[in-house]
């Protein structure tokens, strides 16, 4: 369940931009100099080696020993992770890597999940699905994020593929229960099937009895953002005819009754989304309601539970008996108090991962931050989502959750007020952080208690927290914090910059002192021109930079096209905005081998 | 369509109006007051269906709420939202139908403001073009002709009654292939 980006490391010299060159391989070691060297074993031998690598960062590793090596590696390579789709084409890719099982793919930057970017700027999945169907015929998995996928690209998965095994769609978009309809449908071998805060349109095609009959193969189902009615007894015969199924996420259009009657079914789970944790009828039917403690406690395989809409309180004990062996709780769609939590949380000993609501308060988490030694995941949403709302949670929170909870390694946290005190504590506290995102949500707001910026808490954390890999930050920040960045974060790879900084120098500090830096998101922060040249030599080790109402002006961004050829520089506008002056909105730039992209929509500019 | 014209901004406007029509032959009757001629509005985000999407529309209408910020997905918003009442969630949906297309689509026609928008919609939808309507000689230049089914289960021509009242009486929408399309009439 996680919406974080992968966290493996990927190196500056990934699949995108290997370079070419050839280098001489030669077995005895000294350098004779002779262009094309005969290899002292076969390339089956190597073939059976390089079998034995996972990791994409070992395989771009050993792509780069020598020609023989790149050859047998491409040969070998059965995952192929493309994290900006723009960078390499679907030919390119399928030139090189003769044997792919497995495609990941990454398209639209992070922040076109908060509406800034104009809708249809491109990532559509069909040309890779159309060139994939070609050339990798025995695809088993294709995962993607951020892309536009098509009902026609679903089609062509299940129809073209006959092995097809596993599909994954993060936050994508441009499909419909037609689509799934025909992909479930057609997708014999079908193991998984994982829709995660993806977008689809309701087109009343009831895609659940489109599984094919006989028994399925499915092991994961997730549809908990698919907002449809389905067809509950069809979905209860697919649960039934499905032995290996471990992991079902349910939407909010199943009630608890229909729950129920699903876990009775499936007590092998390992993961569960309940759908609305409510009944669909109004009160008084005269029947018993069903035992569901008993149906939970059945399930001795429960690992992770989520879901939880529309919650009805008096439900919430019959979880009671899985709470000591859950590893996962995700209650960011429950509302509910601090007093809600504890007869829940109090239980939850080894709980590792937990997502939830600020309605929970301080106290809430004081809570948490008692019994849950183990956390390594914590996310505090907010109900309210608006700059100027009541914040339930505060430094307070923070501060316990670092002193109960110091395995911690992940933590996005929202809040309304903060001081640096509690982030430096935490900084203390959790030394194996390695993502710290925390989201001050009312901008420019200094420290409430001293009222200073917040640049020594951030500051802290870079330096104290020497595994950190991702950061976010906010409040008033000044070019300080920035320089501490520079400095110390010398591990980070994606950071993520609002409303912070008085200069140009603030990001200077940050191209110049961060070599590890990949992914870069900044907003509404000062940072013009003369700052965007810093970067010219880091940009090809990064995947993206995104900036938008910088004060960037297009001169300044065709001047880094023009010394960087090899990066796609792109401008956008709002799609209702005419071309007014010299300021750029947004500006997107990314490394590629292809060159400006010829999908581009009206209101993208490449330079 | 008619506050438009009471802005008079046909003065300055830019428009890509449809052969034979222009304000000025929409003056004989009520009938013709939401003709095609109007400018090009530029389509809002989703003619999603039944998705709460409406995250954009959301942000315009907050007004001291900056776009993005907090940064919260608006699935997540949406979910948290108080519900709206009944009135306010429900659209118009009616069922979309293309001959050729194996997808069933379905349009809110609450959220398609007018026949240009309608148009433009189900262009996107299932990739074709309409073509030029005209009154007298329907959509020209098409081999697709969007049609509709009213109230008496009579298939019309998407565009000869005014917007309301087709908003009213449409129950679904077909895209005909033309040479089926050719008995229908325009009502004149």
């Amino acid at each position: 369940m996680s919406e974080d980006d992968d966290r493996q490391q990927s190196p500056p010299s990934d699949l995108e931009f290997v370079s070419n060159k050839a280098r001489n391989c030669n077995a005895t070691g000294s350098g004779s100099g002779n262009p094309e060297f005969q290899s002292a074993y076969p390339d089956q031998v190597l073939e059976n080696v390089l079998h034995f690598l996972t990791s994409k960062r070992d395989r771009n590793a050993v792509s780069l020993v020598c020609k023989s090596w790149y050859r047998v590696e491409a040969l070998t390579r059965s995952e192929l992770f493309i994290g900006n789709c723009y960078a390499v084409s679907p030919a390119r890719a399928t030139a090189r890597f003769a044997r792919v099982r497995a495609l990941h793919l990454k398209g639209k930057p992070r922040f076109a999940d908060f509406n800034m970017m104009p809708s249809d700027w491109g990532a559509h999945f069909n040309p890779w699905a159309l060139a994939m169907a070609k050339a990798y015929p025995w695809l088993e998995k294709v995962h993607l994020k951020r892309m536009s996928v098509t009902d026609d690209d679903l089609a062509t998965l299940a129809e073209l593929f006959l092995g097809f095994k596993e599909l994954v769609l993060v936050c994508c978009d441009g499909f419909g229960t037609s689509g799934l309809a025909i992909f479930v449908n057609k997708c014999r071998q079908l193991k998984v099937l994982d829709l995660i805060e993806s977008e689809s349109s309701d087109d009343e095609a009831d895609w659940i009895s489109c599984f094919p009959e006989g028994e399925s193969h499915l092991e994961s189902l997730i549809f908990d953002c698919v907002e449809c009615h389905i067809n509950f007894e069809a979905l209860e015969r697919l649960v039934a005819r499905s032995p290996s199924l471990k992991k079902l996420r349910l939407n909010r259009y199943v009630s608890i009754g229909q729950l129920y009657r699903l876990m009775v079914r499936a007590p092998q789970l390992t993961h569960l989304g309940t759908g609305s944790f409510s009944s669909s009828e109004i009160a008084g039917q005269g029947d018993q309601e069903p035992d569901y403690v008993n149906a939970f406690a059945a399930c001795k395989t429960l690992v992770c539970l989520s879901g939880f809409r529309e919650i009805i309180l008096d439900y919430l004990p019959a979880i009671y008996p899985v709470c000591a062996n859950l590893t996962s709780l995700n209650f960011s769609y429950a509302n509910i108090t601090a007093e809600q939590l504890k007869p829940i949380i109090s239980k939850c000993h080894k709980l590792q991962v937990f997502w939830v609501l600020d309605s929970i308060c301080d106290e809430g988490l004081q809570a948490v931050a008692a019994t849950c030694k183990e956390l390594r995941e914590l996310r505090v949403f907010p109900v309210d989502a608006r700059e100027d709302s009541d914040g339930p949670v505060s430094e307070v929170g923070l501060q316990a959750i670092s002193e109960g909870c110091r395995k911690l390694q992940s933590i996005l946290y929202f809040c309304q007020q903060m001081t640096n005190a509690a982030v430096i504590t935490m900084s203390k506290n959790c030394p194996d952080l390695v993502v710290f995102r925390l989201c001050i949500m009312g901008r420019h707001r200094a420290d409430h208690v001293t009222g200073e910026p917040m640049d020594d808490g951030f500051g802290a954390i870079v330096m104290n927290c020497k595994k950190l890999t991702r950061l976010a930050v906010s409040g008033l920040l000044t070019d300080k914090v920035f320089d501490y960045i520079g400095r110390h974060g010398k591990l980070v790879r994606t950071l993520s910059v609002a409303f912070a900084g008085d200069s140009d120098m603030g990001l200077k500090y940050v191209l110049e002192g961060c070599p590890q830096l990949q992914k870069f998101e900044i907003r509404d922060s000062p940072f013009g021109d003369a700052a965007l040249r810093s970067g010219l030599h880091h940009y090809y080790n990064m995947r993206f930079l995104w900036m938008s109402s910088c004060r960037l002006t297009r001169r300044g961004c065709q001047e880094i096209a023009r010394a960087m050829p090899r990066l796609v520089v792109e401008v956008i506008r709002s799609a209702d905005e005419e071309e007014v002056d010299d300021a750029v909105e947004i500006l997107y730039m990314y490394r590629s081998l292809e060159g400006p992209r010829t999908d581009a929509p009206k209101f993208v500019t490449i330079s | 369509m008619e506050t438009e014209k009471d802005l008079n901004l046909e003065a300055t406007e830019l428009r890509l109006g449809l052969p034979g029509t222009s304000n000025e032959s929409a003056k004989n009757t009520t009938h013709r007051s939401n003709k095609r001629a109007l400018p090009e509005q530029p389509m809002s985000a989703n003619i999603d269906t039944a998705s709460k999407n409406c995250d954009q529309e959301t942000a315009q209408h907050t007004k001291a709420q900056v776009v993005g910020w907090p940064p919260i997905r608006s699935y997540r918003k949406n979910c948290l939202q108080p519900k709206k009442s009944e009135a306010e969630m429900s659209g118009i949906y009616v069922k979309v139908s293309m001959d050729g297309a194996p997808y069933l689509r379905k349009i809110d026609l609450k959220v398609v403001k007018g026949y240009p928008e309608l148009l433009k919609a189900l262009e996107d939808m299932f990739k074709f073009k309409a073509g030029e309507y005209s009154e007298r000689e329907g959509y020209n230049g098409s081999e697709f002709v969007p049609t509709y089914e009213d109230k008496d289960g009579d298939w019309m021509l998407v565009g000869d009654v005014p917007w309301e009242m087709f908003t009213s009486c449409c129950k679904k929408l077909r895209i005909m292939k033309g040479s089926e399309a050719r008995g229908l009439g325009c009502v004149v």
